[in-house]
């Protein structure tokens, strides 16, 4: 899979150029700044671009405005941002692009569990959408009142569903059957008065407005 | 101190502009201070007469007890009343004199602004009779009233003698006296500018008088604490591009590297065979690093929050609400504030948080940040058992020392049983 890299920190890249080939990813361009971003994808075509959000020369939101436009420039380009902290305005701009669809935030910590995080990227270029446990554990922290309602495996249930996991992933994650999983989503959905679907994408971002706006 | 070093219609001078040092001056005829030297004389003048009309009421009796001595051979009725009229004259000077003094001390220091450029400061101590400047204003009415008619009058009879100079002329024009028309017209036109300079002089010496006796010290001490303020907030401040600084090395460098080195550990860990004796140690040292990333992201946002900078205060302080345990109410304005403001917002409330888990055992809290006019009001109200006391612990008082820095303040009400209100005001400059 090609893969365009935006870090400014030459040491990071470095160490995820070789985390991305340790896993079989093709690095076809590594960048230190949101500029250099948007022309190595108009050169190079990747099927995912893994961005920094902080980076030069304002080391605010760069990354994460160049990933907005890209996204806009070409629709279903997958995008893993990366930040070294939990924002949720950066985060809920990132998710309204292209509808949620193969896009991810993630706190960089989450590139220390590699084998994970090569699985997390391979989702988001599939389509899938991705979205830190911090910052669902603190949406979910936040809105605690109409969660009261919930079993505590149904919290775990809502946040792993908010994260971005498929059924099948959750089924594997807490150990239940996918059919013990669809049976917990169908009450935590009903509780909530959230319309029950199939499709991840439509559920994780039905989930995360709810958990923001409520 | 706002005219020291100003450029005055002489050049640069140093100090306030008086009447008397105008005299001394070349140009002094062709400025405007000749004009003001006669409003002030003039106007003193009439604040004598004035006064003696206002002294009338408690003299009359004391007049009146003078002619009863004159009047007759003294008969021991006429001693009484005397003394009895006396009394009441001295006795209505006594009451009426300090509330007179003190309300002509505020008219003539309102009149000195036509006299010299200085301000005229007052300032009362104590009770009307305990104050001395009660007892210089007396001692000031005395003067207006005695001093002031002499060179007054004075004055008024050269004034007329110029006033008359045309009539002079005409009257000897008129008996063909060509050297006395000649006469009285020169004397006449040659008083005029003495004239002037006699009435700024006397106009300047009764207001340097006045000055002294009406007129509080300049107080260097307010000077000195501006300075003082001034020299606190530029150190606020460097403080806090201090802060800013150390957030960013340590973002670029230290918690970069951190990530790298915790991702080398998981590849080497990866690729371990679970059983060697290498790969306990690799995935405690991969463990470790990933707590320490953690650890330095909270200790980094601690020392200056990011979002705060670049999003303002109402998301930031909604990020700490989105953290913290306890169950935060926001109810923010979206305006950015100072950078200052912001940072001593953001640490009240960050502060009055962590307290609210940490010693009130509160479960829930409201934060309001509400700007109106050019101060905005911070306000943390949480559910916890109260008691807090600034006295014990540094939190607070550090708080209150950034806040009185920034020119602001904090407030804090936490009875026994609760609830804490922890507000905070603080100048936002609109």
């Amino acid at each position: 899979m090609r893969v365009v890299i935006a870090e400014d920190s030459v040491l990071l890249r470095e160490g995820l150029v070789g985390l991305l080939s340790r896993f079989g990813f093709e690095v076809v361009a590594g960048v230190g700044d949101a500029p250099a971003l948007t022309a190595a994808v108009e050169a190079t075509q990747p099927e995912l671009v893994i961005t920094d959000v902080r980076m030069p020369p304002g080391f605010t939101d760069e990354g994460l405005r160049a990933a907005v436009a890209l996204r806009a420039a070409h629709p279903g380009l997958p995008v893993m941002a990366l930040s070294q902290y939990v924002q949720h305005t950066y985060a809920a701009e990132l998710l309204a692009s292209g509808q949620g669809r193969a896009i991810g935030y993630l706190l960089k910590d989450r590139v220390a569990d590699v084998a994970e995080f090569a699985e997390t990227l391979r989702r988001v270029a599939a389509g899938g959408t991705v979205v830190d446990p911090e910052v669902v554990r603190q949406l979910l922290q936040r809105r605690r009142d109409p969660l009261a309602a919930l079993s505590p495996r149904e919290r775990e249930v809502l946040a792993l569903v908010a994260e971005g996991h498929s059924n099948a992933a959750i089924a594997r994650i807490l150990s239940l059957t996918d059919a013990g999983v669809g049976k917990h989503i169908g009450n935590v959905l009903t509780k909530l008065d959230l319309p029950l679907s199939e499709d991840t994408n439509r559920r994780v971002l039905a989930v995360l407005a709810y958990l923001r706006d409520r | 101190m706002a005219e020291a070093g100003s450029s005055g219609p002489y050049g640069p001078s140093l100090g306030p502009m008086t009447l008397l040092r105008a005299v001394t001056r070349p140009r002094f005829l062709v400025t405007a201070w000749p004009w003001r030297g006669v409003a002030y004389t003039v106007t003193t003048a009439v604040a004598s007469g004035l006064l003696w009309l206002a002294l009338s009421c408690p003299l009359a009796p004391m007049v009146l007890a003078g002619a009863l001595l004159h009047s007759s051979a003294p008969h021991w009725t006429a001693v009484l009343g005397a003394a009895v009229l006396g009394l009441i004259g001295l006795g209505l000077l006594a009451l009426a004199g300090p509330w007179l003094a003190v309300a002509v001390a505020r008219v003539e220091r309102w009149r000195l602004g036509l006299a010299d450029t200085a301000p005229t400061p007052a300032r009362r101590r104590g009770s009307l009779y305990t104050d001395p400047a009660t007892w210089r204003a007396v001692a000031y009415l005395l003067l207006l009233a005695v001093v002031v008619p002499v060179w007054s009058g004075v004055l008024a009879l050269a004034g007329l003698l110029v006033v008359s100079t045309p009539f002079a002329v005409d009257h000897a024009v008129g008996a063909n006296d060509s050297r006395a028309a000649t006469t009285s017209g020169v004397a006449g036109v040659l008083l005029i500018p003495v004239l002037l300079y006699l009435t700024a002089i006397c106009g300047g010496a009764h207001a340097a008088l006045a000055r002294l006796l009406l007129c509080a010290e300049p107080d260097s001490t307010t000077a000195e604490l501006v300075e003082v303020e001034r020299s606190r907030t530029r150190l606020a401040d460097a403080f806090d591009a201090e802060r800013r600084r150390i957030e960013r090395d340590l973002h670029d460098v230290a918690q970069q590297r951190l990530v790298s080195l915790t991702m080398q550990l998981g590849l080497a860990r990866h690729d371990l065979p679970a059983d060697s004796p290498a790969s306990v140690a690799v995935a405690s040292a991969h463990e470790q690093a990933k707590v320490l990333m953690v650890e330095l992201r909270d200790l980094v946002r601690g020392i200056s929050p990011r979002t705060l900078r670049e999003l303002g205060l109402r998301a930031a302080v909604e990020e700490l609400a989105a953290g913290s345990p306890l169950s935060v109410t926001v109810e923010a304005d979206a305006d950015r504030l100072p950078p200052v403001a912001e940072t001593v917002a953001f640490a009240a409330v960050s502060e009055a948080l962590a307290n609210a888990v940490k010693h009130a055992e509160a479960t829930s809290a409201t934060v309001t940040v509400r700007c109106r006019k050019s101060t905005v009001t911070i306000e943390v109200r949480d559910d916890g058992h109260g008691g807090a006391d600034p006295a014990r612990g540094s939190g607070l008082t550090g708080l209150a020392d950034r806040a009185a820095a920034a020119g602001g303040r904090l407030l804090i009400s936490s009875p026994v049983g609760g609830p804490t209100i922890l507000r905070v005001e603080l100048p936002c400059g609109s």
